[in-house]
């Protein structure tokens, strides 16, 4: 055991919202309590999580062996866990051995999220040791075209959801003549099974500050915005601190590591609108305005942000950019399948037994990320279905479990791969609920500019519940198909243009549940003690 | 801070976030934001002195506050508790927590008649790996079932 008269200690705990949503606060403050009382001498250390929510709380040990974790720790563990000897990585229930090498992250390929979970997300000097800022000093050693190609060359596209390749948008901007360019990063991730933005911007913040830094330099803009959903307040608490401290570190302002670089950073809190995700949207909301769509062309690259050239890119594309400018293109590259190079950050949420990020290359079937990785269901029922890529994805049914996580793949079989969020939902779902929600969803988040999607989706709850209620069956199937079509092919944007998709998807892999044939069950969750298993 | 029937206070309030956010490119967002954190709400006065502030239409203000969801245009109750229904957190019995709530005497999207709770729903808090999830006050509660939503609703989490 250790006591005050040895050197503390050092354990960490996470600080993201997920960790601290099932009491990581107040494991922490129970360990500092312990140090405090002069009982055990320890240092906390809040970290990002290492993405394996089902273990959350899940707190580390450094020791001379490499970290070990506990996890899910209760605060009133923590006094039983110091006295079996937690301080020494000593034996106890709730010890999963050394977090490096178990297997549900050893075997995944960490990119982006390298360092998520492992430093303190605010320590410049955490950053620095664990590789941060090779990536910039790299790109602020190239010209901008140099950087631009670069990141071409690796083949990244755009993680938001359409996979379009960043340096094509890149070099759009830097071809842009203009005096006033801006960065914009969207952070607007309001699709339900996604979070890897928040765990990122919660756990290694000034990856995305260098990933947005380097975008600056390789187009020519000097103001960049942070656009972040006001749900995810840890995320902007955390990107605000964040950004001060990278001013006081001189990675933003003018001069950024003695180049010529100038670049400033703002973040800026949305207002609960779905629609912002989309990124004409959120350009009229950062200019201050209804989060309207625009009609694209003219496209932001040329015209975006108060009618300048604009970089607009997800948080992951960006967060990706450091890393293939440190390890060179050709490193990225080399992960991934046909189109779809580099890495994916999957997101297990749902009724999931081991829920949380999976960061691996692109062509990892959708059974692997949800059976070896997830373990099945959450309440032990059989899977039914999942839904990938956000409340406008497909639900897949398990006779296309093997398809592998691909762009091209996945649009091939009608579904859409997205942020990589995939939820699954067990035998007791009722997918004609699940599709009727799809139409109420886009109804109430529609920004109401073009009617097939302000119209259309009012209209598709009635129709889905005409079918479901048996009146005039056949005509109100037709009629939904004739309003699917509708609302893909004459919607403005993808709020209208792919609201279909789940409805679709629902109807043709799960029909009975539309025509009263399928007695619903309800559903009970049940607490699983799932400790240990990793 | 007391605004009852004073649109000076109102007034003052605006003119000086306002002022705040001077150097900010289309800052009407962040403004109101910063209202709605004074006030509790964003008052029908504060319509017209932003207009004017801000050298924009009343219909355009009007326009912005009714198109969010986040700006209130009444006081919220003291807590507010937001319970997700989206499609993760659907999966693990989300419905069973707005039912919950409704079958206590609370409506989605009302505050109680004491001004005690306002419930409102949510789509996606970001803890889909740790459903069903429920945030009150600012704080992420995971894994909430019916008897901890009672709790949280009573102040007593």
């Amino acid at each position: 055991m250790s006591d005050a008269s040895h050197s503390a200690a050092v354990v960490y705990v996470p600080r993201d919202s997920a960790a601290r949503s099932v009491g990581a606060d107040e494991v922490a403050a129970a360990l500092q309590g312990a140090a405090t009382r002069g009982d055990f001498a320890i240092d906390v250390v809040r970290n990002g999580s290492r993405g394996m929510l089902w273990l959350e709380p899940m707190i580390e040990v450094v020791t001379p062996r490499g970290r070990v974790g506990y996890g899910p720790v209760a605060p009133e563990d923590v006094d039983g866990l110091l006295a079996a000897g937690l301080l020494d990585g000593a034996d106890h229930p709730l010890r999963l051995g050394l977090v490096d090498e178990l297997p549900w992250l050893a075997r995944q390929t960490r990119v982006t999220f390298a360092r998520v979970g492992i430093t303190d997300p605010l320590s410049p000097a955490d950053y620095v040791e664990h590789g941060g800022l090779k990536g910039l000093r790299a790109a602020l050693d190239m010209a901008p075209s140099e950087v631009v190609a670069a990141v071409t060359e690796s083949g990244l596209r755009g993680r938001g959801g359409a996979g379009f390749p960043a340096g094509i948008k890149w070099k759009t901007v830097l071809d842009c003549a203009d005096e006033l360019k801006f960065v914009c990063c969207n952070a607007d991730e309001g699709d339900s099974g996604t979070f890897a933005d928040r765990m990122v911007m919660e756990g290694d913040p000034f990856l995305l500050i260098e990933g947005m830094t380097i975008a600056a330099h390789a187009v020519g803009a000097t103001e960049g915005y942070l656009y972040i959903r006001s749900e995810y307040p840890d995320a902007i608490a955390t990107m605000r601190e964040a950004i001060e401290l990278a001013r006081e570190q001189g990675w933003l302002g003018q001069g950024i590591l003695g180049s010529t670089l100038d670049f400033d950073l703002h973040v800026r809190v949305g207002a609960g609108a779905y629609i912002c995700g989309e990124e004409t949207s959120m350009l009229e909301s950062l200019e201050g305005k209804r989060g309207m769509v625009r009609a694209k062309p003219p496209i932001p690259a040329i015209e975006g942000l108060f009618g300048k050239p604009t970089v607009v890119n997800n948080v992951l594309t960006l967060t990706t950019v450091p890393v293939v400018l440190a390890d060179g293109p050709q490193a990225y590259q080399d992960l991934g399948v046909g189109r779809s190079r580099g890495t994916q950050v999957f997101q297990l949420g749902g009724n999931i037994a081991r829920g949380g990020i999976v960061e691996t290359a692109f062509g990892i079937t959708l059974r692997e990320l949800i059976e070896d990785y997830g373990g099945g269901t959450r309440t032990g029922r059989p899977v039914r279905t999942v839904q990938v890529g956000g409340p406008l994805g497909a639900y897949l049914p398990e006779s296309q479990f093997e398809l592998p996580m691909d762009y091209e793949a996945f649009a091939e079989a009608g579904a859409m791969l997205g942020h990589g969020g995939v939820v699954v939902f067990d035998d007791s779902v009722d997918m004609a609920a699940q599709a009727r929600f799809a139409m109420e969803f886009c109804a109430e988040e529609s920004c109401g500019k073009c009617t097939p999607c302000r119209v259309g989706a009012v209209r598709g709850v009635e129709v889905i519940d005409k079918i479901v209620a048996g009146t005039h069956r056949d005509e109100n199937l037709a009629l939904l198909e004739d309003l699917c079509d509708l609302m893909t092919d004459g919607s403005l944007c993808a709020m209208g243009g792919l609201t279909p998709m789940p409805v679709r998807s629902a109807l043709a892999h799960f029909p009975d549940d539309f025509l009263g044939g399928r007695r619903l069950l309800d559903i009970h969750p049940v607490n699983t003690r799932t400790e240990g298993t990793v | 801070m007391t605004t009852s029937g004073s649109d000076v206070t109102v007034e003052s309030v605006v003119r000086r976030v306002v002022a705040d956010h001077r150097g900010q490119r289309g800052a009407l967002l962040p403004v109101l934001h910063a209202v709605q954190a004074e006030l509790g709400h964003v008052p029908q006065e504060a319509i017209p002195v932003l207009a004017d502030e801000l050298n924009l239409s009343r219909a355009d203000v009007h326009g912005v506050v009714t198109f969010y969801h986040d700006f209130r245009r009444e006081p919220a109750g003291r807590t507010t508790v937001r319970i997700c229904r989206a499609e993760a957190c659907q999966a693990l019995g989300a419905d069973g927590l707005v039912s919950y709530a409704r079958e206590a005497g609370l409506t989605l999207g009302e505050t109680t008649a004491d001004g005690t709770v306002t419930v409102e729903q949510v789509f996606c808090l970001g803890n889909c790996a740790l459903g069903p999830s429920v945030e009150a006050n600012g704080r992420l509660y995971g894994r909430v079932g019916p008897a901890r939503l009672g709790s949280i609703l009573n102040g007593t989490v």
